[in-house]
């Protein structure tokens, strides 16, 4: 047997050209639903969309930066406080959506500054800690009128139809470009930057990254995530009351998405959220035995396959669809006989 | 004096949120993991003693006597069930493994007694609102006190325990380095086991102290949990003692903050804990400079 084998570095391969290929046609396809769908399926496809941005935010979060957090609610609920007092305040409403999700990502620069000190458990309650907070201090707006909530009445000046349209849209151009970045994140340095913070936080300083920006990038990028998906939430429920955005079950429905799609794989978290979906359209009217399954289902994937559906599907096929990372394949010099290839992060 | 009464029960809350933190300090510092079950546990005890007054006409305190025990075991069948595998899984593993646990047990809770709030004050006589009058303005309920006595007697009795006794010796040693104690005989499986157990047999007491002085619901056990881990960590995590220390920081913190506004009590909560996370992070552990400080004015 000779033993050097050549060695192939590659990023995109053919799977992976015709999978950005079906992205893109299905892409054209989505951004076109409203023309073409009915209403009942374009609501159901906005609840998709803002799943798609919860799942993928806080799958960074967790599966690329190591940090779990059971505070996500806290940017969820900013997200849609924000967008109804813009509202309120007279700012055009589509656009008060985006810029509430804005404000968010500016609160949580600071905020980092603290929580991004704490690791593992502290971080994970810190954070619900500053949900429940953000929560009781959102409720000393008169505007909100306290757990009796209010409405983004401004949607009123919409007809139903155009109304469906506009949010179907802003939830479909939010998820692309939360996507799009994500992606390129991911790819880029500070992908590798957070997935070597991930592995281990000292050895990834030793050698000169840099951790607490990588991090802050990470931190602010799901808030802010968080808060559009808020917003968004508002603007398809019409109805803010604190207690619902506020609710530790977001967080419990991002864990789900990440943990079944797959922590750390990027398709994983698309997968999880449309999983997601289609389980909560099943099953979402059992009511208690629907919340049992979900925590059941976190508990058992967490134990016994911590990589989810998508990591399995990768561990087992090597497939990736939309690469963020290289695949290493050794070639022998007697034909091309595969070794298992091994990925590594983006360069 | 109304300020002074505030203080005053303040400090008393706190022995409350001594007590639920002493199992969750416990089992960090033994385990290295935070269980965030750990309200929802509490709940799940407080339950089982609701179920032994309301339908066997068993006292809480007497219910008790197979609470304590029977999460004891709960607490050696998650050990080797879910905590022992999480924790070989990283940082990350254990605190999803436990939410999920929170999440289930919560809506199994919710499944089996609805949303109906309920309390054991009914079933312990007029100890729920006994007190004794110090003057005009300030009493101190006799629950709250012995709330108070429990906290101490618990946390000092585990940490007598820790320190004094061979069992005490091995759990420390195993928190240490479950590897190393192998070696020298200790089976780290089993103290771990042990561990968890204890820690749960405080869960129950708190538990009952919650459900004695205050409603409960299914999913009143996030909120137990939050205070637990605010007590511990404005306490120093892992000192038993600070955890004391924490519990009643917290409970004037928020006493105080009601006083001023009726969403104070949430509000100062939290923030004092904020402050508290703010200062250990840029300033370091205040607890055991404040500890070799008061040795040397002793």
């Amino acid at each position: 047997m000779s033993a050097s084998p050549a060695v192939v570095v590659e990023r995109w391969t053919r799977e992976s050209r015709i999978a950005l290929a079906v992205a893109a046609v299905a892409a054209i396809l989505l951004a076109l639903g409203p023309l073409w769908l009915s209403a009942n399926l374009v609501d159901r496809l906005t609840t998709l969309f803002i799943y798609v941005i919860l799942a993928v935010t806080w799958n960074a979060l967790v599966g690329y930066c190591g940090l779990v957090s059971i505070g996500q609610q806290a940017f969820f609920g900013l997200g849609a406080y924000f967008a109804v007092r813009l509202a309120d305040s007279g700012v055009s409403v589509y656009p008060s959506l985006f810029l509430a999700a804005i404000i968010v990502g500016a609160l949580s620069l600071p905020l980092s500054a603290l929580m991004l000190r704490l690791r593992g458990g502290e971080f994970a309650i810190g954070m619900w800690v500053v949900s429940e907070l953000a929560h009781l201090l959102v409720n000393l707006d008169t505007l909100i009128n306290g757990e009796t909530g209010t409405s983004l009445i401004a949607l009123n000046a919409y007809p139903i139809d155009a109304r469906r349209a506009l949010t179907y849209w802003c939830a479909f151009v939010a998820m692309g470009g939360l996507l799009t970045v994500v992606f390129f994140l991911l790819r880029g340095p500070t992908g590798s930057a957070i997935q070597a913070i991930r592995d281990n936080e000292q050895a990834a300083e030793s050698i000169g990254v840099r951790v607490t920006r990588a991090k802050r990038t990470i931190f602010v990028l799901a808030a802010f995530g968080g808060g559009l998906a808020g917003a968004l939430w508002v603007a398809t429920a019409v109805t803010f009351q604190p207690k619902t955005y506020f609710s530790p079950q977001w967080t419990a429905y991002m864990i789900f998405m990440a943990l079944v799609g797959g922590l750390g794989t990027f398709e994983g978290a698309i997968l999880g959220a449309v999983v997601f979906f289609a389980i909560e359209a099943w099953f979402g009217g059992a009511g208690v035995w629907y919340l049992v399954g979900l925590g059941a289902a976190a508990l058992v994937f967490a134990l016994a396959l911590p990589r989810g559906l998508w990591g399995w599907v990768e561990d087992k096929t090597a497939l990736r669809l939309l690469p963020v990372g290289y695949r290493v394949r050794f070639l022998r010099a007697h034909g091309a006989t595969e070794a298992p290839p091994s990925e590594t992060g983006a360069a | 004096m109304i300020f002074l009464n505030q203080i005053i029960q303040g400090v008393l809350l706190g022995g409350y949120y001594a007590l639920i933190a002493c199992g969750l300090s416990f089992m960090y510092s033994v385990m290295r993991i935070i269980n965030l079950a750990h309200g929802s546990l509490a709940i799940l005890a407080a339950y089982a003693l609701f179920v032994l007054a309301d339908r066997y006409d068993v006292s809480p305190f007497l219910g008790l006597v197979v609470v304590i025990p029977a999460m004891a075991l709960v607490g050696a069948g998650l050990q080797r069930a879910v905590l022992e595998r999480s924790a070989r899984g990283g940082l990350l593993v254990p605190v999803l493994s436990t939410f999920g646990l929170s999440i289930v047990i919560d809506n199994l809770l919710f499944q089996q007694f609805g949303a109906d709030t309920r309390s054991l004050a009914p079933y312990i006589g007029d100890l729920s609102y006994d007190s004794w009058s110090l003057t005009d303005d300030i009493a101190i309920g006799k629950l709250a006190a012995l709330t108070m006595a429990t906290a101490i007697v618990l946390l000092g009795g585990i940490q007598l325990f820790l320190n004094h006794t061979q069992l005490g010796r091995m759990i420390r040693a195993t928190a240490e380095d479950p590897d190393t104690v192998g070696l020298v005989g200790v089976n780290a499986r089993r103290v771990n086991a042990l561990a968890a157990a204890i820690a749960m047999a405080t869960v129950a007491i708190s538990g009952a102290f919650l459900a004695m002085r205050a409603t409960f619901d299914p999913y009143s056990g996030a909120l137990q949990l939050i205070f637990a881990f605010e007590a511990a960590v404005i306490g120093g995590a892992g000192s038993l003692w600070g955890t004391l220390a924490g519990g009643i920081v917290l409970g004037v913190a928020q006493s105080v903050g009601a006083s001023i506004s009726p969403q104070g009590f949430f509000i100062a909560g939290h923030a004092t804990f904020l402050l508290a996370l703010f200062l250990r992070v840029y300033f370091g552990d205040f607890g055991p400079r404040l500890r070799s400080w008061a040795r040397r004015a002793a």
